[in-house]
């Protein structure tokens, strides 16, 4: 009997299995960040067990409010940075350096196909877009896999979802996510790994696989994989190039974690999005969706772009595209985020930023800031936000404020006209 | 062991998020106890006030998808610092639950019929549960003096989280 992705990573890292249904893996990579590893820490001190399996599997970073806002934060940027120091964590990225975890991380090459991966973030299944097994966990998890390098998990039943057809000029992953999301609901896929499969997943870059997987929990999966191709192997090669003699060889290698052709899977679902159009939220849940198209004309407050979902070059690329001449409705306000130091660099390079700026956007530091309406552009009570964020929870960008999902274009064509709108770049 | 006894609170909706439970603004926070006036803060629901309503309350009773969102463990310890251990329903989130029975607390899975009875016996009147661990059984009381008795299942992992007091503890021992 053939094996999924999971399935065989499981394989590969199983530790122990003490109960006989839940498996202990042995974890590659234990990733940080300032909200919820303090907490972790504070209390394995405070248990007198303040070590760490291994300071070069552990990676941090400061990036849900930074810089500081208040006494507070500044805290718990404090603990977790004093901690990276206390135990050589050489991978730690403080203000200057940091960026969103699920940007930053597979940019720095952090990631490889078959890794077992943990961190104390719902959105950590973005990982999964590079063909690892990444989990989000709860931080007594994260205290044991920073104590112990290991996490337990079920065995994973795995929901393969097809995606087939051609998308049309103007539609991306996240519209695709959004219409998984609306096909199968918040909780399709509670306690499964998704595998995104077909041609529409192989055509698309690194950039739109991470939207594609970063939303999986949405549907309330574990993990959401996308298979180790070519594509994975061109993004890592400057990390892995001193590993393999040629691409082909790492290729060879990372496809053993490829399902099987015969691999049993617990659900299977084909969506064909050849007729997919531009997508958005509508309500607070992130199954309420509906296309742009019927949504056209609702208002928004401020607008939105960047975030682990959709604050990569690629993202800024379209949106800029769309802003490209033109100036931001007076209605609204407008903010773009670029996830790291370098898409922002690079997108200063490639004149984006001066095409936000001369547009009326406000340019933020890469930091995650108004998508948990923390930092840098929270709602007030009653506002409305059009955002390329993933959680539309009542709430979520401030309290009493509203938001609305979509991809960057859409966002930037809202920006435009002050009111929810297709982007120019999508002919229907 | 914690204590799993008391008065029971229905919240009849699904899908009640980690959001509702403990609102983003409060991650700043660094100890679990500041937490505690804040649970259920935002939880928008007919006939529910978290001012009045989460007062002596040592159970919840929920509907399905329960603790969905955020993989945020403030969740539970918000629970936890208001005396909440036990929170029932038909199903919970992956996060959710693992971090409830992490912390030595229950997240209890029963069939939607079962969960139905329990709301219908704390529906308008005064309900209290208990539960044994060792026979997984949870009885439920309510003040006309209505009995309902349920078994629960748990695995044994959870089990022993349950009575060790939670992951950390037991991880180090054994790996
Ligand atoms: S950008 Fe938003 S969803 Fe992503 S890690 Fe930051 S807070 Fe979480």
């Amino acid at each position: 009997m053939g094996k999924t992705i999971a399935e065989k990573i499981f394989d590969t890292h199983l530790v122990d299995k003490p109960f006989g249904d839940v498996s202990v893996l042995r974890l590659d990579r234990v990733f940080c960040h300032e909200i919820t590893t303090p907490i972790a820490v504070q209390d394995l001190v405070a248990r007198g067990k303040d070590r760490v399996f291994d300071a070069d599997k552990i990676k941090a970073v400061i990036d849900h409010v930074s810089p500081a806002k208040d006494s507070k934060t500044a805290m718990q940027g404090k603990i977790l940075r004093d901690w990276a120091l206390r135990h050589g964590i050489k991978d730690f990225f403080d203000i200057g350096q940091n960026g969103v975890c699920h940007a930053l991380f597979p940019e720095k090459g952090f990631v490889r196909p078959g890794f077992t991966i943990i961190m104390g973030d719902s959105h950590t299944c973005t990982h999964g877009a590079f063909g690892a097994f990444a989990a989000g966990v709860g931080t007594t998890d994260l205290e044991v896999g920073i104590l112990k390098g290991v996490c337990t998990f079920k065995e994973p039943e795995t929901f393969k979802i097809d995606i087939t057809g051609t998308l049309r000029p103007g539609v991306y992953a996240k519209d695709v996510i959004l219409e998984v999301i609306r096909q199968i609901s918040v909780n399709g896929a509670t306690n499964m790994v998704i595998e995104f499969t077909g041609p529409v997943v192989d055509a698309m870059g690194m950039d739109q696989r991470m939207t594609l997987s970063n939303m999986a929990v949405e549907a309330g999966a574990t993990s959401g994989i996308c298979l180790p191709d070519m594509t994975t192997v061109q993004y890592l090669w400057p990390f892995i190039k001193d590993e393999f003699q040629t691409p082909e060889d790492a290729l060879a290698q990372y496809s053993q974690f490829c399902s099987d052709p015969d691999a049993v899977y617990a659900k299977k679902k084909t969506i064909d999005v050849s007729s997919l159009e531009p997508m958005v939220t509508f309500g607070f849940k992130p199954d309420n969706v509906k296309p742009v198209s019927q949504m056209t004309g609702t208002p928004v407050d401020q607008v939105y772009i960047g975030s682990c979902t959709n604050g990569r070059l690629e993202d800024l690329r379209e949106a800029a595209a769309e802003v490209a001449g033109k100036k931001i409705n007076p209605g609204v306000r407008a903010i773009v985020s670029p996830a790291t130091p370098d898409i922002f660099s690079a997108a200063l390079d490639e004149g984006l930023i001066k095409i936000f700026m001369d547009a009326g956007f406000c340019v933020t530091n890469p930091t995650c800031g108004a998508c948990l309406g923390m930092s840098n552009g929270v709602l007030a009570e009653g506002e409305v936000a059009a955002s390329t964020t993933n959680r539309n929870f009542n709430g979520r960008m401030g309290k009493g404020g509203m938001v609305h999902l979509m991809s960057p274009a859409t966002a930037a064509a809202t920006a435009v006209h002050g009111v929810i709108t297709n982007s120019d770049r999508f002919k229907s | 062991m914690k204590d799993f006894q008391g008065n029971m609170l229905c919240l009849d909706r699904a899908d009640i998020n980690t959001d509702e439970i403990i609102p983003a603004r409060y991650l700043t926070e660094i100890s679990k106890s500041a937490l505690k006036p804040h649970l259920l803060e935002d939880l928008v629901l007919d006939g529910f006030n978290p001012d009045t309503d989460l007062k002596d309350v040592r159970v919840i009773v929920s509907r399905g998808n329960f603790g969905c969102g955020s993989s945020r463990e403030h969740a539970p310890w918000a629970l936890e610092v208001n005396g909440i251990n036990v929170v029932i329903a038909p199903s919970f989130a992956r996060i959710f639950r693992q971090n409830m029975f992490n912390c030595g607390m229950m997240a209890i899975e029963l069939p939607d019929d079962q969960v139905q009875s329990l709301f219908e016996l704390g529906a308008g009147k005064k309900a209290r549960l208990c539960i044994d661990v060792e026979n997984k059984t949870l009885l439920a009381t309510n003040d006309s003096g209505k009995e309902l008795k349920i078994e629960f299942p748990i695995s044994e992992f959870d089990k022993t989280l349950v009575k060790t007091g939670g992951w950390v503890e037991f991880a180090d021992k054994n790996y």
